[in-house]
């Protein structure tokens, strides 16, 4: 897998101040019963193994000669994992080249000229770290329906709370039925405060009043949930776009990032959607949800490519710590595992 | 999806033209052509290979009856194995059990709780009474967004308090149901990924305790190539009797539906076309057979169109028309050259989603009210043809003995060619107005 473990983080800093301020629409009713709980198998099929590029081993045999053939099981394979048919006839065409120019012939030459061209492509799209600006940051979450807005948002404040930051959650998702009451419980169970309007409220005031709130009571950061909306809806785009310049015209230099949640099993339209988004507010980076399953993501590798946005985060569970820092050379394993 | 393998198709059989036998070169590039359409619109490659595969056995053991038109034949063929694939009727919901149990199920974010709530609205509109069992224990908040809806659509949702397992909260549904007289129980569940072991256990020992007569597999219309895994491990667990299809109001292509029929043979039940309440829509495969099948027959409309017409005539024609100035001198002269090119009903029906209007539009030319049109038109003057605005009561008289019709007929057809003309306007403005509509109209429908 390509995620890293996550590591052990040290306890939530108990001077975080849990209360909220009345002066602010922020809800967290109290739940008396638990949620029941999926069993485990989430943490089951984090540790299955890879296989480490084996049946890119198995297709590109060491020792033989590459020829046609491989290549175009290669092709297949890659375009199995969904990084598209253009994408795919692209990425083989210059590892042949590569490895013509280097002098190769054998599997392992083919294999070596493969992953190289691979990793530069993903590296070619910027740095993959995720990092807070000065305070408040404000992170903006974006994407179509039923992608995992709500589910990373609530991962990534797991993480940043984790890491000692203080901040806010923003339930701008007002559209959804019951979407500002899921990102409540999320809120509850983590322990951050999140600011909320009703149902049907604009969801830029909801952004305008979470950044003042993270203004005033100096937080590290800020995350603005927003509602699924399809890329080819101008009318929702453009709400979109605004929910940003609301952002931008409270808080200059702000969204310090903007987050596509892409669904790893989405195909080709994962492109589309990363080029509408791109172009109407401005998308910083890319995490791709849902990844513990069999779906490969390749499309994101066609995003990074085309778009040049680095792929920051993978979703690989349920669980509130499965959100994985990306690591790019072990996805590409993970397009050739089994 | 069909939009982008059409435009293919179309180069193909323009590109193949004039041969008259279709080199292997040929058909390796159009081949090649359609294999990227496909793969594009995100069909499973497997699915693709076969279908390619097939393609080209059945062109190669075709050759008998090249001679035809190569390019055509091509088409017809990729158009054969579609209509193959996508099956001939649309699914009716069997639910004659008393209370029927329809199992929502797929992978997160699909869409499932939406489509819970689409599909009570629908059902009650054929006069059911359908419960909502908001059977989803793991998502924050999804029992929740289903009462919620519920609210909205008016419709009875079943809830147990939080903390009890997804298995009771159906058993007691059901017996909820079956209590307070309901004739259908629409289950939700939990997303889950197909390989998750212990989450599709619980589906199966719930759809075991509440025996569904339909079990749908949601799945969401931008679905990669992994939908056929997807769909196989739900299929091999439960019995899956329909597809819904959802997000399809996005620009998504949709090759997943495709793809899964291909391997599953599950038909492809209902469409999410909208966020909205209502926007689930049965889905027609014939109809959607008859589109493509149309799709070919514009080929030899285009043709047909190309020997009948005279070029300079229609270029001069469909420019007057963009800037407005369409008249019924133009009008008249198109009548002419649709006559040429053979019984209209036959023309309309190769017009994609002109189809229904081919009836009609043949009937109007078998009552003779085409010729009444032509009449009526050839009884006016060229002033007035270019300027109908000023035929007022005494030329419409005079129009009328001159036809042999009455002044009211003449009065309709003036009518509708303004309506006619707005039309044209609204398409060249670019708001495509329904196919047809501007015809339809002058033809009394």
């Amino acid at each position: 897998m390509f995620w890293r473990r996550r590591e052990p983080e040290p306890p939530p800093p108990s001077d975080e101040p849990a209360d909220t301020p009345s002066d602010e629409p922020v809800v967290v009713p109290p739940t008396t019963v638990a949620r029941p709980r999926r069993e485990a198998a989430g943490m089951g099929l984090r540790a299955r193994p890879s296989g480490l590029g084996s049946r890119l081993r198995s297709i590109l045999g060491a020792g033989t000669p590459a020829t046609d053939a491989t290549w175009d099981e290669v092709e297949e394979t890659l375009i199995a994992g969904d990084v598209g048919a253009a994408t795919t006839l692209e990425v083989v065409d210059a590892a042949r080249q590569r490895m013509e120019r280097e002098g190769g012939r054998t599997g392992e030459d083919a294999r070596r000229a493969l992953a190289t061209e691979l990793r530069d492509r993903l590296a070619a799209s910027g740095s993959g770290v995720f990092e807070l600006g000065p305070a408040p940051s404000v992170i903006l979450v974006v994407g179509v329906n039923g992608t995992g807005k709500t589910t990373t948002i609530a991962k990534l404040a797991h993480r940043l709370k984790g890491q000692g930051r203080s901040l806010a959650l923003a339930a701008g998702d007002t559209f959804r039925a019951a979407a500002v009451e899921q990102l409540r419980i999320w809120g509850e169970e983590i322990g951050v405060p999140v600011v909320a309007q009703r149902t049907g409220a604009d969801p830029g005031a909801v952004a305008f009043d979470a950044v003042a709130a993270a203004e005033s009571r100096n937080l590290d950061a800020v995350l603005v949930d927003t509602a699924g909306r399809l890329q080819n809806k101008q009318q929702l785009m453009d709400e979109l776009a605004k929910i940003r310049r609301v952002i931008e015209r409270r808080l200059p230099g702000q969204p310090r990032h903007v987050l596509l949640v892409l669904d790893a099993t989405t195909g080709q339209n994962g492109l589309v959607q990363a080029e509408a988004f791109s172009r109407e507010v401005g998308i910083t980076g890319i995490v791709l949800t849902k990844l513990d399953g069999t779906a490969k993501g390749g499309v994101a590798l066609a995003v990074a490519d085309r778009l040049g946005v680095p792929i920051l985060f993978a979703g690989v569970g349920e669980e509130l710590d499965a959100l994985a820092p990306f690591e790019p050379e072990a996805f590409v394993e993970w397009l050739f595992a089994e | 999806m069909f939009e982008s393998l059409s435009d293919r198709l179309q180069t193909i059989a323009q590109r193949l033209r004039g041969t008259a036998r279709i080199t292997e070169a040929d058909l390796d590039a159009a081949l090649r052509e359609i294999r990227l359409a496909l793969l594009e619109a995100d069909v499973n490659f497997r699915v693709v290979k076969d279908f390619v595969a097939h393609v080209r056995e059945r062109a190669i053991g075709s050759e008998v009856l090249t001679g035809v038109n190569p390019g055509h034949q091509i088409v017809k063929i990729v158009h054969d194995e579609l209509v193959e694939i996508l099956g001939g009727q649309r699914h009716h919901l069997g639910l004659d059990a008393r209370p029927a149990v329809i199992m929502m199920v797929g992978l997160q974010g699909s869409g499932k709780t939406t489509t819970t709530a689409k599909l009570a609205v629908r059902l009650r509109r054929e006069g059911r009474r359908p419960m909502l069992v908001a059977a989803d224990v793991y998502r924050p908040a999804a029992v929740d967004q289903l009462v919620q809806l519920g609210d909205q659509i008016g419709a009875e949702v079943h809830t147990r308090p939080v903390g009890t397992p997804a298995l009771e909260v159906a058993r007691s549904g059901l017996d909820a149901a079956r209590a307070r007289g309901h004739d259908v129980m629409i289950l939700d569940t939990a997303g889950r990924l197909h390989v998750d072991d212990a989450m599709m256990d619980e589906l199966v020992r719930i759809s075991g305790s509440v025996t569904p007569s339909e079990t749908l597999l949601v799945v969401d219309a931008m679905t990669g190539q992994e939908a056929v895994r997807v769909a196989e491990a739900f299929h091999a667990r439960l019995p899956l009797t329909g597809l819904v299809l959802t997000k399809m109001d996005g620009d998504a292509r949709g090759g997943a539906a495709l793809s899964i029929r291909a391997a599953t043979g599950l038909p492809v039940a209902f469409l999410g076309t909208s966020e909205r309440t209502d926007g689930l829509e049965p889905f027609h495969p014939d109809r959607l057979a008859q589109r493509i099948l149309g799709m070919g027959d514009i080929l030899s409309l285009v043709e047909r169109v190309q020997e009948n017409v005279d070029q300079e005539e229609a270029e001069a024609a469909a420019k007057r028309m963009m800037e407005n100035r369409f008249t019924l001198e133009d009008f008249r002269s198109q009548l002419n050259q649709i006559k040429k090119m053979g019984p209209i009903g036959q023309l309309l029906q190769m017009v994609p989603g002109a189809g229904d209007m081919a009836g009609a539009a043949q009937a109007a030319v078998d009552s003779g009210q085409m010729k009444r049109i032509e009449a009526i038109i050839d009884s006016m003057t060229p002033e007035e043809r270019r300027r109908p605005d000023i035929i007022k009561a005494s030329r419409r008289r005079r129009i009328a003995l001159g036809s042999g019709t009455s002044t009211a007929e003449v009065n309709r057809l003036l009518k509708q060619f303004v309506e006619m003309q707005k039309m044209m306007k609204m398409f060249s403005s670019g708001k495509m107005p329904r196919m047809g509509g501007g015809l339809g109209a002058l033809l009394g429908r």
